[in-house]
């Protein structure tokens, strides 16, 4: 029994400074957010900075144009893109899922094959500009993340598993009783791996920022990631697009400790839905287990 | 007739797959073709298909510029580190977390190291600067006050950063593949293990590790097939893409980006493109064979 005691208290310290390391950076850039300009750049970053400061929340809050927009962006664009590609998704695969359906090993494999080989971000870039998605929202949430051939394959398995198949035979009969028993039936059994799928779309949405680095050139339409990795290379050039840069309110922003309070706002609604959600991340790896 | 019988019944199943073929369509078999611009000198004003072809010009530019072998160098080194260094700490952790008695101390656990791969990797690129800035950054601030590093151009430490940033973030990922993977071990072998006199570090290697074997070894292979591609924002953004740092963070996907956004360079990007897919090509092939021969559920096809 003694000894039992011994491993817990030692896997447990251990788990502990792996915990603090995973969690102290993010404290960090909370800190920083709050921590007075001048002290930061007197004394640096710091967890125990010397003077506090929310100057650069009012900052935002007052200049709430500029952020607010791209935040309304990035939430249409997560919405927009995870429920399209749930959308498609699950039909093509529900489509896959029917047993005997004539030409679905041709269908499959046009699906599968797209995970063996691509073209490259040359050809995908040249051909999504020309589309016409520059500027435009559609630049989020079209080119590459909408859905791949590994959550088609995922959904249509767990479709095949879960959904007895006379209830495809008595939609053959009724052709377009397809349609109804898509809605009426797959859809709510197919939830659990659904819920995953759009929880993973969704995060990958919301945390882009490369489609905003390849097709968007008006600040106009940044999202809040894009804005990010635009403000790392200029704070000023993000910023003195809004209103009140004739103002002069611009140069004297806090500009040390605005990026990271823009940061910090751009994590936190992953911060606040993590505990409901963090269950749904962990068996959705479980589940795509080794594949993932 | 009699044919269209057969496929009548089905017709509301092929309009359903229509817009995710679409998609697939333009999203990645057009672009497949799109390949053709390696071996052509791009002009925007003609497109890929009206632009002069060069032949082997594109590759050979890449070649004799050196850049090629540093890129390559570069993925896959740092790729085989974090394949390691992943595998290592994520089935530590994996076994450490296992073992805990406390469900309410495991799930925090369990949370936390998952917590940094749902962040974006522009909020990560922020957190190392609030470490490694010159002037403000935590490091030049306390352990390097007295000879401050000029962190952003010297490239001594990038290496080391890369792989703990990389680690940091995934670890946790790979990790709870692992936990599924030890849930998944029948419980009799430890029980059988306790009579026997094996104590917690027995266990461990003669029941947990043994049975893991299949799941590490299906997930080093299927990194391995990935191997030629990098994670884009971690070479990116983290060195906060500094040219003196080149040498050190430069992977073929940074490359293939910084060619094409080049005045001139969006041949040579098609080209260092076209090398990439063709090597994962085979190798996905390969592994999965590899995979298929070992443990055919794991295969990918």
């Amino acid at each position: 029994m003694i000894e039992k005691k011994w491993y817990q208290v030692v896997f447990n310290s251990i788990l502990i400074i792996v915990a603090l390391i995973m969690i102290l950076p993010l404290v960090l850039l909370f800190i920083s957010s709050i921590t007075n300009e001048n002290t930061l750049v007197a004394n640096g970053y710091s967890f125990v900075p010397d003077k506090l400061s929310l100057g650069a929340y009012e900052y935002i809050a007052t200049n709430y144009a500029t952020i607010g927009r791209a935040y309304v962006i990035s939430i249409l664009v997560t919405v927009l893109g995870t429920t399209m590609g749930l959308f498609i998704t699950s039909m093509m695969s529900f489509a896959l899922s029917i047993k005997n359906l004539p030409g679905s090993r041709v269908i499959s494999f046009f699906v599968f094959f797209t995970l063996l080989f691509n073209g490259g971000l040359m050809p995908s870039y040249v051909l999504w500009t020309s589309l016409g998605v520059v500027n435009t929202i559609w630049a989020y949430v079209l080119p590459f993340w909408l859905t791949n051939a590994f959550s088609i394959i995922l959904v249509r398995s767990y479709f095949s598993a879960n959904i007895p198949d006379e209830l495809y035979e008595s939609a053959k009969i009724d052709g377009a009783g397809f349609f109804r028993i898509f809605l009426k039936m797959a859809i709510p059994l197919g939830k659990p791996i659904l819920v995953t799928i759009g929880l993973f779309s969704g995060l990958l949405y919301w945390n882009d920022w490369q489609n905003g680095l390849y097709f968007i050139t008006d600040s106009q339409y940044l999202s809040i990631q894009a804005m990010l990795n635009k403000m790392n290379q200029n704070l000023q050039a993000v910023l003195s697009n809004s209103s009140y840069a004739s103002s002069g309110a611009v140069m004297n922003l806090p500009q040390v400790s605005i990026r990271m309070a823009i940061a910090f706002v751009a994590i936190l609604p992953i911060l606040v839905a993590y505990p409901f959600l963090q269950k749904y991340f962990a068996s959705g790896i479980m589940q795509g287990a080794v594949k993932g | 007739m009699k044919k269209w019988l057969k496929w009548k019944p089905y017709i509301p199943l092929y309009l359903m797959m229509i817009p995710c073929a679409a998609y697939l369509l333009v999203n990645n078999y057009i672009p497949m073709f799109g390949i053709i611009a390696a071996f052509k000198k791009f002009r925007v004003t003609e497109g890929i298909l009206g632009s002069p072809w060069v032949g082997w010009k594109n590759f050979e530019y890449l070649l004799s510029s050196g850049d090629l072998a540093i890129i390559v160098r570069n993925t896959l080194l740092y790729n085989a580190t974090f394949i390691v260094v992943n595998t290592i700490i994520g089935l530590f952790l994996a076994i450490l977390i296992t073992e805990i008695k406390s469900p309410r101390m495991k799930k925090l656990y369990q949370s936390s190291i998952l917590l940094p791969f749902t962040m974006s990797m522009v909020v990560i690129s922020y957190v190392v600067f609030a470490f490694l800035s010159q002037q403000n950054g935590m490091l030049n601030h306390s352990i390097f006050k007295d000879n401050p590093v000029q962190w952003y151009s010297d490239a001594t430490w990038w290496p080391l950063i890369l792989v703990i940033v990389e680690c940091w973030k995934n670890v946790g990922y790979g990790a709870l593949i692992y936990i599924a993977g030890i849930a998944n071990i029948d419980k009799s072998l430890y029980e059988a293990g306790a009579i026997d006199g094996a104590g917690k570090w027995k266990q461990i290697r003669h029941v947990t590790l043994p049975a893991l074997v299949p799941s590490i070894i299906t997930l080093f292979l299927l990194s391995v097939s990935r191997i030629g591609y990098s994670d884009f924002g971690l070479f990116y953004l983290i060195p906060q893409n500094s040219g003196t740092l080149f040498n050190v963070t430069a992977t073929i996907d940074t490359y293939v980006y910084g060619s094409l956004m080049s005045p001139g360079g969006i041949g040579r990007s098609a080209a260092t493109g076209l090398l990439q897919a063709v090597v994962g090509f085979v190798l996905i092939l390969v592994v999965n064979g590899i995979v298929r021969k070992m443990s055919s559920k794991d295969a990918i096809f």
